[in-house]
């Protein structure tokens, strides 16, 4: 059975030669931090389950020093010019758009159809049909195109060095998340909202719960993290229980009032931080696009749950 | 209060512009020592989660060779030769009809599957969107060009958030779920479901507003560079 563990060893084999083909770059004037970055990186896809906690702890130690004091260089990995580009696209035509479109069918495919299969760990298909898909596109890309065997590997080190450390961004957030659940942040946070907030009527304690949803979502980058805390300190207490609003309506609600933190914040860097660095624009430019929609929509999830909880 | 420390951290790091690593790993160092941790029980919270969650970065990861190669032959290029031969796409038309897709994708389950930056935004929708923006008013000056691109990530994300939540097997429902049943309160994810239909519409009318009205702008700004 293929086990989200084959789909980290794939990752760590890919890693590991981006980290080698960065050291061998004489290029680049900081080949060594890139070729550290990627393979501790690569060491924590391959070998992180057979570690303990405090040796992985270690290597996001590692890669927070090389990252974060600025050990990596850009590098320039040799990739065809414009104009070769131009005329590969009128060559090879809209059959390109056939092999991007290989990863998505593929993961589609395999999330609809084999997790009844024994053929795949049932409860990680999605991620696994999408290595699937992966490796399938590369191979149909890789015949038809007739590359040499190092392009797709010169070609993930030149993306993998655009994105650069942010790369590790989401991991580490979502990581530092569960140092914020094991020191009681969350907890702390509900006390100090109750505590503080006026919340005397059902539209103030709608309103307290649904902008306590966003903002402790803009802190921690996850709604997932701002919903337990927010719900046990606000929503269940007051805006159930006090005013009898319904409950079903208030949870559904009041995550969504979260995702519209998630659209504001760069602790979400997987959604807002990852992706600017991939398209090469500002930080902060996603993040920027996205407020102008964020905000009104949360207004529109404070009404909405007003009107619809305590209705029905 | 001194639990807070590490949020303090982050707000303090991220607004003086530290790189965000550092900012990180201090404030889950700034936590534990509030929490009463030893540095090495800090670091095994912070690396047991980390290897927990290395499908955050590997859903990434994994798609860099094939996104990597296909740029190599040009798809980037390609998307921007099929847009320019379709009559009357503009940037709001297309990214709205992709955000729509986007939600309904996700709203069956397949948000992951379906879609990403990586996979699908850098090399086939941005392209898209910026020779979408050209055929309006030609080259793109470089601050045109990020707005255009960063429009292009965004459709990607609201689709996705206001979307996945119709789906009665998504994490977040399911967190719910398991949530108030600790707090002894039985809900159907298929009622939760439902009520993430309304947020939704109005998540598609807002935004789609919002791309009506970045189509005038790129109009009025293309009519002021070539009068």
């Amino acid at each position: 059975m293929i086990t989200l563990d084959h789909f980290y060893l794939l990752i760590g084999i890919l890693l590991a030669a981006v980290a080698a083909a960065s050291a061998l770059d004489r290029g680049n004037p900081k080949r060594f931090g890139n070729a550290l970055f990627w393979g501790v990186f690569a060491a924590s896809f391959l070998f992180g389950s057979l570690l303990t906690d405090f040796e992985n702890g270690l290597l996001v130690l590692a890669l927070v020093i090389v990252g974060g004091f600025n050990f990596l260089g850009r590098s320039n990995p040799p990739t065809t010019s414009p104009e070769q580009r131009r005329a590969s696209a009128a060559r090879y035509g809209n059959g390109l758009f056939g092999i991007a479109l290989i990863i998505p069918l593929v993961a589609l495919i395999g999330t609809l159809f084999l997790k009844e299969s024994g053929l795949i760990d049932p409860k990680q298909v999605t991620v696994i049909s999408l290595g699937l898909g992966v490796v399938i596109a590369l191979a149909v890309a890789m015949s038809w195109l007739k590359l040499s065997p190092l392009a797709p590997l010169q070609e993930s080190r030149r993306l993998a060095d655009t994105i650069g450390w942010a790369a590790v961004l989401p991991q580490l957030l979502a990581s530092l998340g569960a140092v914020f659940a094991a020191g009681g942040v969350g907890q702390e946070v509900g006390a100090l909202a109750t505590q503080y907030l006026p919340l005397a009527t059902p539209f103030a304690a709608v309103t307290a719960y649904c902008i306590g949803m966003a903002l402790f979502t803009i802190i921690m980058g996850n709604a997932f993290a701002a919903f337990p805390v927010m719900t046990a300190a606000i929503g269940l207490p007051l805006v159930v229980g006090k005013f009898h609003g319904d409950v079903t309506i208030m949870a559904s609600i009041g995550m969504l009032a979260g995702f519209c933190g998630t659209l504001m914040t760069p602790m979400a860097a997987n959604f807002n931080i990852v992706p600017a660095a991939l398209l090469e624009i500002p930080d902060y430019a996603i993040i920027r696009a996205q407020i102008p929609t964020a905000v009104p929509l949360l207004i529109a999830n404070i009404v909405l749950m007003y009107f619809l909880a305590f209705k029905f | 209060m001194i639990a807070l420390l590490g949020i303090a951290v982050v707000i303090v790091g991220f607004l003086i512009r530290i790189n965000p690593l550092l900012v990180i790993a201090a404030a889950a160092l700034a936590t534990g020592w509030a929490a009463g941790f030893d540095v090495v029980h800090t670091l095994s919270v912070l690396g047991h989660a980390f290897n927990a969650n290395r499908y955050v970065s590997g859903t990434l990861l994994i798609v860099l060779p094939v996104v990597g190669l296909l740029e190599r032959a040009g798809l980037q290029e390609r998307a921007r030769i099929l847009i320019g031969g379709l009559r009357g796409v503009t940037v709001g038309r297309l990214l709205f009809i992709y955000m729509l897709f986007r939600q309904a994708m996700s709203a069956i389950g397949l948000a992951t599957a379906v879609g990403g930056q990586a996979q699908l935004v850098r090399p086939l929708l941005a392209p898209m969107a910026e020779a979408a923006a050209e055929k309006e008013g030609g080259a793109l000056s470089v601050e045109t060009r990020n707005t255009v691109r960063a429009h292009a990530a965004a459709v990607d994300n609201i689709g996705a958030f206001f979307g996945e939540d119709i789906f009665l097997a998504m994490a977040s429902v399911l967190l719910i779920k398991g949530f108030l049943e600790q707090n002894h309160i039985i809900v159907q994810p298929l009622s939760l479901s439902l009520w993430a239909i309304p947020t939704a519409i109005i998540a598609a009318l807002i935004h789609g507003t919002r791309l009506m009205l970045l189509d005038r702008k790129l109009k009025r700004a293309a009519q002021g560079e070539t009068p």
